[in-house]
């Protein structure tokens, strides 16, 4: 298996946690009437440091927003959020710009997530400009050598060369650099790989997989597709509905789930085999369990499950 | 005799860096109630394909040949009126690429399903209204949907009205281009068992374009897989996944990683070539792993492996020698 766990710098130590995480949004309903939308619901999770951690939950089930908020680019309704210990729930922007430069972010859509009018260079070299690290001849080598980091070689060719004229894989990659070049402790990925050719997808996770080994990054990574998570992460959390229903190790969680929502997201996702087309897939029956508000009970160690009675 | 037969069929579009190549001598065969999946990279050639059959093309055509036969009667060669008015929804339709965002904002979904009707066969209001509501009921949807804006829906049912709007004219064939590309696995499973659900009670004919060759096997009968603008390798569904013959093939399975199985996946390296300047000889032969002397230069035969089942490669060619001098 791709993820193979091994002890590495700092291991234990923690990087992010967040404590009974609540974010509500008031949506308007109408003139007068407005309605809570609880996106995120009382999530408790950590993330140690190097450590990747899938997040896995269909669209709505409150994912992305936690994500940001592990980024603290949104503020929570209640709840702590920590990094390396320190409470950073409350913390003005002004105090923020320095956490700011040791995490990142990768999103979803390369096509629409860096500019089409720079070129790869100046994509790559924004961050440091924006940060007033380094002068001209210093950043060049660093986003050369972070170029290099991510397979874009030589990085001579591509510096030049402008979005349109990169593949989906490629453009992703330059998005990797983008959050690269600072050198984060932390990166969040929404979906790196969804709007990618199935055929490169794996591409991308191992490159982020050789990420965390060599610069010992950690990862949040957010995704709909069950499949690569087993891949991808040490850890899996399953969100519905804004609440976590399940999470502990990968391997443990895919091949043993317990909670009924994460034996029906696995068993709907596609094997190739030529006899599907004969028998229906199996769909996600929503609603066909009630547990939404049930505590997470830890059933072995390390692996918790929403409501689960032993 | 197949219900579709398409012979040689070549688009190529011009641009600034030369003639792009997107489909090139593209031949298959579909017979009626049968799901052809097509499956490659984006940039290979599948989006091209389908506009090529649905004859919906945009200026900068530089090529547009080859034969195409709708129930024995030769559909390419009818003037673009006929072709709009006779074949174009009315014989092959198509669900778009995130039909989500293929639906008018301002219009109700229903009348959108309905304006085929309205315009092409001059259907009284009413009675497309009442097609399109026992449509939407067919496809899972309420009817009282008829009368909703597109973001009153979830991405599935504006999937389902696509589905619903290609149907209303009753066509023979359905051409469905990434229809789940921008959906949840959930949602996806369940538009595929839809999709199953029609071809099983309607008997329809479906084209599956899709770059997940995993999602293939879910409904389609046939495969043909695409690389480079040309089909590397054609047979069943059995003939594809358990005896792939095109290295191209093997590999695109093998990049699919499996929940219930311990191998590990594998990507392809490198990226699909540019179509304007395709590599000479064998266009996957760059990214090949197993390519020897021929390879870079000649252009492989499309060499039939085992009964229907066809690959565009040199290893074929020599195993093939082999077994001829046995």
């Amino acid at each position: 298996m791709l993820v193979k766990r091994r002890v590495r710098e700092g291991e234990g130590e923690e990087m992010i946690r967040l404590e009974d995480v609540k974010m509500h949004f008031t949506v308007r309903k109408g003139l007068f009437k407005t309605t809570t939308m609880k996106a995120v619901d009382g999530v408790s999770l950590k993330i140690g440091k190097g450590e990747i951690l899938a997040l896995v939950g269909e669209s709505g089930s409150g994912k992305t927003t936690l994500g940001r908020l592990t980024l603290r680019l949104l503020q929570p309704t209640s709840g702590r959020i920590l990094f390396e210990n320190q409470d950073i729930t409350n913390l003005h922007e002004a105090k923020l710009k320095m956490f700011r430069g040791r995490v990142q972010a990768v999103f979803q859509d390369p096509y629409s997530s860096i500019d089409p009018f720079m070129n790869i260079y100046q994509i790559v070299e924004e961050p440091l400009v924006i940060h007033r690290i380094g002068d001209e001849k210093e950043r060049r080598e660093h986003v050369y050598k972070t170029l290099e980091d991510v397979r874009l070689t030589p990085p001579q060719d591509y510096a030049e060369k402008y979005p349109h004229m990169l593949s989906g894989g490629q453009r992703q990659r330059v998005g990797i650099a983008r959050a690269l070049v600072l050198n984060p402790e932390y990166i969040m990925a929404d979906e790196p790989v969804s709007m990618i050719d199935a055929s490169s997808r794996v591409e991308i996770l191992q490159l982020l997989k050789r990420l965390q080994e060599t610069h010992n990054i950690a990862f949040l990574y957010i995704t709909h597709d069950i499949a690569t998570a087993r891949y991808f992460s040490d850890r899996v959390s399953v969100m519905y509905r804004g609440r976590v229903v399940e999470s502990g190790p990968s391997e443990k969680v895919i091949e043993k789930p317990l909670h009924s929502y994460t034996k029906q997201l696995i068993a709907a996702v596609p094997e190739p085999d030529p006899s599907n087309r004969f028998r229906e897939r199996s769909v996600v029956e929503t609603g066909s369990f009630d547990e939404d508000d049930a505590d997470l009970v830890e059933v072995e160690p390390d692996h918790f499950v929403a409501g689960f009675k032993k | 005799m197949p219900m579709l037969e398409v012979r040689d069929l070549k688009l190529q579009y011009s641009s600034a860096r030369g003639v792009v190549k997107a489909v090139d001598n593209v031949s298959f065969d579909i017979e009626k109630g049968e799901v052809l999946g097509i499956v490659g990279e984006s940039g290979s050639g599948k989006t091209s394909l389908s506009l090529a059959l649905m004859r919906v093309l945009p200026k900068n055509v530089h090529a547009y040949e080859g034969q195409v036969t709708l129930d024995g009667k030769e559909i390419s060669s009818l003037p673009d009126e006929a072709f709009r008015k006779q074949v174009r929804w009315r014989q092959i339709s198509m669900v778009f690429q995130g039909a989500q965002n293929s639906l008018n904002p301002v219009l109700k979904v229903g009348f959108q399903a309905a304006e085929p009707m309205l315009v092409r066969s001059k259907t009284d209001r009413r009675e497309a209204r009442k097609r399109v509501e026992d449509l939407f009921e067919l496809v899972g949807l309420p009817r009282e949907i008829y009368d909703r804006y597109p973001h009153e829906l979830s991405g599935g049912m504006k999937q389902r009205v696509g589905v619903a709007s290609a149907l209303v004219l009753d066509p023979k064939l359905i051409i469905l281009d990434e229809p789940t590309s921008a959906l949840d696995v959930s949602i996806q499973a369940q538009i595929m068992n839809l999709l199953k659900r029609l071809k099983r009670e309607l008997g329809l004919s479906m084209i599956f374009i899709t770059h997940d060759i995993a999602l293939s096997s879910d409904i389609c009968d046939h495969l043909a897989v695409l690389y480079a603008g040309e089909v590397v390798e054609k047979g069943s569904a059995e003939q594809i996944f358990g005896n792939p013959k095109h290295p191209y093939t093997q590999l695109l399975l093998a990049s699919v990683p499996r929940l219930k199985s311990d191998t590990d996946p594998k990507y392809i390296p490198g990226a699909p070539p540019d179509l304007t300047s395709p590599p000479p000889g064998c266009r996957f032969h760059p990214r090949c792993p197993y390519r020897f002397e021929p390879c870079d230069h000649k252009v492989p035969p499309q060499v039939k492996v085992d009964e229907g089942q066809t690959a565009k490669c040199w290893l074929n060619v020599e195993s093939e020698k082999v077994k001829a001098k046995k």
